[in-house]
């Protein structure tokens, strides 16, 4: 499976107003692998995620135009059903945001909004889930307390799991690590390469060590501009662009 | 001593001054209520004035200051009230914070909150002149002054302030929670009723006591439409007379230092109490709500 293009982005470009965040935008992604997604801070990695499950439809100024295609269907396309297309593309946020509601609801929250299942059905996935996401064992025994008296990192894996119980094929990350410690960094990185066998990940992160810890693949923007994309290895040891290079030498951060 | 030291010691003194008065003002009201009010039991006993059945101050003989009958009148006025403000109140704050964007959010926003200031006394005008006799041919009835029309009429006095503060209640609902449920895939109204209506719980709560609040005070609109008989209703149609009512109509005529003119105090003590029970929890529960969010 590993290899095969799952999401291809072609000639993406975005505005919000007359801003021209993301110019050209054009790469693959390929299937059961980690892909980042780096850049500078406002480079538009975190736009340009936010693309693939239309999230920027939200934004009443974003104008986009190009294609991104999943599964040969371009998501832009007025066919798609965007409720449809969330649900089979997860996506996690820079800082964990769980509901104020119970572990499990929080889990449980999609399945009963997409209707996926009776109550058993429903507390077998969110057992499911909860494994998957590394967090069943630290909160099987404590599952009706608020969501927010987990801690950071645990919040984040609550997100995660909340995220996967639906049963999405993809799964967004953006900077989902930027809020936590190191350790429960460390956690969720290694969480994150687990899951790629089941999922095909993109992460968006300024941390190049962090893109070169759990990423197959990468994408490096700038300013709105894909300065280069290919496999981790080669992009991080022979850099063809130069702005790359510059990046990677911490000449800008 | 400096010239400015001394402006700002006369500064803080006028301000002392000033806060002091406010405060001493009120105590006095208080007191003024608390003594005249509690002399109602020299003349009648306090089991007689809190469960009295009858309410019948000009009765010869025998006056009877009963509680029940006024408070009953206050109440269901105000149950009805909340029961039709409540969800009407509720979905219009979720459709203008929800789904409302931009200058046009804020128009319709200072169109309900003008809608507070609105004077009692023309919306009584319109529950006599108007709903009154709509409800008497709809539903057949002799008069359409009573408890419905009270309801409706105070419904639509408690709806600006129920909008208004669940309006704000749902704005300080993180915007994350909302791009938590919609990357879910979650629609704009599943998010409303399942996210952000929950999370803003408490202080649409605290919404919902200051309707109360404004229901359960409000006198000159309930008192031309109510019908003002001090019955306990047995019907929705049925004249009803309300704390605030009876010690509108029945003040202007009393004399002075009876039994009956302290016993309007002591229902005034109660209203105060009401006031007061009800504005202590909303304001803890705006208190909570605020607390909830700043993690």
């Amino acid at each position: 499976m590993s290899g095969e293009t799952r999401i291809a982005i072609e000639n993406l470009n975005l505005h919000f107003g007359a801003n021209h965040v993301l110019r050209d935008v054009g790469f693959n992604i390929p299937a059961n692998a980690v892909t980042a997604i780096m850049g500078p801070s406002g480079c538009g990695k975190s736009t340009l995620l936010r693309c693939i499950n239309r999230m920027n439809d939200l934004i009443l100024s974003a104008r986009i135009t190009g294609r991104i295609v999943i599964d040969g269907e371009n998501v832009y396309s007025p066919r798609v059903d965007v409720i449809d297309l969330r649900r089979r593309v997860g996506m996690v946020f820079q800082k964990p945001n769980p509901f104020p509601k119970s572990i499990f609801e929080n889990v449980a929250f999609g399945l009963r909004i997409h209707r996926l299942g009776d109550s058993g059905e429903i507390r077998a996935r969110v057992e499911k889930a909860l494994v998957q996401a590394n967090l069943w064992e630290e909160v099987k025994d404590r599952l009706q307390d608020n969501a927010f008296s987990l801690s950071g990192g645990q919040q984040q894996r609550l997100c995660l799991a909340r995220a996967i119980a639906v049963g999405p094929e993809i799964v967004l990350l953006d900077e989902p690590a930027s809020a936590l410690d190191p350790h429960s960094t460390a956690k969720l990185e290694e969480l994150i390469v687990e899951l790629k066998r089941e999922y095909t990940i993109v992460i968006v992160t300024h941390n190049m060590q962090q893109a070169a810890r759990v990423s197959d693949h990468c994408a490096f923007l700038m300013l709105g501009e894909l300065a280069e994309w290919g496999k981790t290895e080669q992009v991080f040891t022979k850099p063809k662009d130069k702005r790359t290079e510059d990046f990677l030498m911490g000449k800008f951060g | 001593m400096k010239l400015r030291n001394l402006g700002d010691r006369a500064a803080r003194l006028v301000f002392l001054a000033n806060a002091l008065l406010a405060a001493v003002v009120l105590l006095g009201i208080l007191g003024y209520l608390l003594v005249y009010g509690l002399r109602t039991f020299t003349g009648t006993s306090v089991a007689g004035f809190l469960f009295g059945g009858r309410w019948n101050p000009d009765a010869y003989g025998e006056p009877v200051y009963g509680l029940v009958p006024l408070l009953a009148g206050s109440f269901f006025t105000t149950l009805i009230a909340l029961a039709v403000g409540i969800p009407v109140g509720v979905a219009g704050a979720v459709f203008i914070a929800e789904r409302l964007k931009g200058r046009f959010r804020v128009v319709v926003k200072t169109v309900v909150e003008l809608f507070a200031g609105f004077p009692s006394v023309v919306l009584g005008f319109f529950g006599l002149v108007v709903v009154a006799p709509f409800i008497s041919r709809l539903f057949n009835v002799p008069s359409g002054l009573g408890l419905l029309n009270a309801g409706f009429i105070l419904a639509l006095m408690s709806l600006p302030t129920i909008i208004s503060v669940s309006d704000d209640a749902l704005r300080v609902v993180p915007q994350s929670y909302r791009e938590a449920a919609y990357a879910l895939g979650a629609t704009p109204w599943t998010t409303a009723i399942r996210v952000v209506l929950p999370a803003a719980k408490s202080g649409i709560l605290a919404a919902v006591m200051l309707g109360f609040g404004r229901a359960i005070g409000e006198t000159m609109a309930v008192l031309m439409v109510a019908g003002n008989a001090a019955i306990i209703p047995k019907a929705i149609f049925d004249p009803v007379q309300t704390i605030t009512a009876t010690i509108a109509i029945e003040l202007g005529e009393v004399p002075f230092h009876t039994t009956h003119f302290y016993a309007l105090f002591a229902l005034g003590l109660v209203l105060f109490l009401i006031a007061l029970a009800t504005n202590l929890v909303a304001e803890s529960l705006i208190r909570r709500e605020k607390k909830s969010f700043t993690l």
